[in-house]
């Protein structure tokens, strides 16, 4: 039988993932040392999980308000201002959702109007294109450069509207790059949005991870952006809670209103118990002093250290990432493709690593490695890919 | 202690064996001051010894390993810390602990064999003038040390690859 009349097209027209490939040939592969993941390898801290477990045994397994537990909320709503400075309120400006990945897609169909354009910086995250095409919009790529640290400049941002531009997506610190964006940077993108009138979905699920002294400057933080950004998080890597499956949005009451509305009825409420244990993530952390965060933050650190010297001891061009757990280096020497690259490491080293243009086209020549693994098996990693750039220079 | 020497203490349990010049690279010091912080901390027997961490039933050395609950009578001349000192000076001891609860000291002692350990405990031991009791208990099997999981059920659970 054939489906094709009754599919969406526009779903149907979106390229498969360029992850997916890679990951059906990596999974063939036994005791691949993988470089390839996207999430923390720490499991979350024990008396998070303990909160849940509590509430479980204590027999909540109600839906809770479609928002999210006001609890949750409160805490979501002190923990950004206190982190980041800004400030929202519990009750009307923040939405706990299916994590992040729920946020930006309910952010997207909130604020997409068929034939809008959406700004989305290149390299980003796989599913911000998606997520415009499957909301009615057009994306449009904004592309990074290495020479830049993969920061986005004002000046490509500028030649890439039109009249029909609407939105910026604003994915900092960055999936895949590990770029970060500074307060001078953000400022100089605060002049374009103010001056074009756009608005911007800042994905900010690293915050917590940034490195050598820098500091995460929240988007609605920088002059008078508050109002034209939502502000988006979660806990998948701050408090390695990816399975649990929480995130949260943080804007004007309209919009989040608005957001409500789609959630309400295609979700109901996000999981109770990851939302106990959200709360109590920043309970604890409050009282802590966010002391795993920073714990894990630290691991990271000299990991990513490790990873950026291996790479440019192995003669691989390679900035110096400051956020997200994340390193990119040009493979432009060897003369392969990221997908060659990645393909053929994997096949004669056994080593996982994701081609860069999996991400977009500004990927192209760079593969994405993740350093959240344990030191012994990223060391073997290094080893195995310095003799890999050795044979293929 | 600095923040130089708690990173190089978790980098050094995870792996003793990391080479200078990677703690360096870790920590973003030079080698010079890890070198130095290190020599510091051996100084101020912060660090005491680096050994690895072995899982002996995987080779076919013969052995045996108790721990013994010891009960002891302080006396004037002679507090926990004394004793503690007669009993580790024994080579059978690898390990003496003061702890709070029902009983004084926690003594693990290893031997060859059953009989060796036996003999050590009602020997050496029992008879020494402090000690009002032991009660020993056999490791029959070890499943994690030092934070070492001794069986492969260290599997990583992530998708191979995610975004």
């Amino acid at each position: 039988m054939n489906y094709d009349r009754y599919l969406n097209q526009r779903i149907v027209s979106v390229p498969p993932s360029g992850i997916r490939r890679f990951f059906d040939l990596a999974s063939s592969r036994k005791d691949a040392i993988s470089l390839g993941v996207g999430e923390p390898d720490f499991r979350t801290p024990y008396p998070i999980r303990d909160a849940a477990i509590n509430s479980l045994i204590d027999g909540e397994t109600q839906y809770t308000a479609n928002r999210g537990l006001l609890e949750l909320r409160e805490e979501i709503s002190l923990y950004l201002s206190e982190r980041y400075n800004v400030s929202y309120n519990p009750a009307e400006e923040i939405l706990v959702t299916i994590g992040a990945s729920e946020a930006i897609d309910l952010a997207l169909r909130a604020l997409v109007n068929d034939g809008d354009e959406v700004l989305v910086p290149d390299p980003s995250y796989v599913s911000y294109a998606p997520g415009v095409v499957f909301a009615g919009g057009v994306a449009v790529p904004v592309q990074t450069k290495q020479e830049d640290d993969f920061r986005l400049k004002a000046d490509t941002l500028e030649k890439a509207i039109t009249s029909r531009t609407k939105l910026l997506i604003l994915p900092y610190p960055n999936n895949p790059t590990g770029a970060i964006m500074e307060k001078t940077d953000l400022e100089a993108i605060a002049d374009v949005v103010r001056k074009h009138d756009l608005f911007v979905i800042s994905d900010e699920i690293y915050a917590e991870l940034v490195y050598g002294g820098h500091s995460h400057v929240s988007f609605a933080s920088v002059s008078d952006m508050y109002s034209r950004t939502l502000t988006i998080n979660g806990f998948s890597k701050s408090f390695a809670m990816t399975g649990w499956r929480i995130g949260y949005a943080c804007g004007a009451a309209e919009i989040i209103s608005v957001m409500n509305k789609i959630h309400q009825y295609a979700i109901m409420c996000a999981p109770r118990q990851g939302q106990v244990a959200a709360a109590a993530a920043l309970r604890l952390g409050r009282e802590n002093g966010y002391e795993s965060v920073l714990s894990m933050r630290e691991s990271y650190d000299r990991r990513r250290r490790l990873m950026v010297r291996a790479f440019r001891d192995m003669g691989l061009d390679c900035f110096e990432p400051y956020g997200a757990f994340y390193v990119f280096p040009s493979v432009r020497r060897t003369g392969l493709s990221s997908e060659e690259f990645c393909s053929h490491l994997l096949q004669e080293k056994n080593v996982a690593a994701v081609p860069g243009n999996a991400f977009g086209p500004s990927g192209e020549n760079h593969i994405r490695c993740c350093y959240a693994t344990a030191v012994d098996k990223i060391n073997i990693a290094l080893e195995r890919m310095a003799a890999f750039v050795a044979e293929h220079s | 202690m600095t923040k130089l020497e708690t990173s190089l203490l978790d980098i050094l349990r995870e792996d003793c064996r990391t080479p200078l010049e990677k703690m360096a690279v870790m920590t973003g010091a030079s080698m010079d001051e890890v070198a130095s912080a290190i020599d510091e901390m051996e100084n101020r027997k912060i660090i005491l010894r680096y050994s690895p961490v072995i899982n002996w039933d995987r080779t076919d050395r013969e052995r045996v390993e108790a721990m013994i609950e010891v009960r002891v009578t302080p006396q004037r001349d002679m507090g926990f810390d004394a004793i503690a000192r007669r009993i580790y000076r024994f080579d059978e001891v690898k390990s003496v602990y003061l702890m709070s609860g029902s009983y004084d000291l926690l003594v693990l002692v290893e031997a060859r064999t059953l009989k060796e350990l036996a003999a050590f405990v009602s020997g050496k031991l029992s008879p020494l003038e402090t000690v009002t009791g032991t009660a020993t208990s056999f490791v029959l099997k070890r499943y994690k040390e030092e934070g070492v999981i001794f069986e492969n059920d260290d599997t990583d659970r992530r998708l191979v690859i995610s975004p």
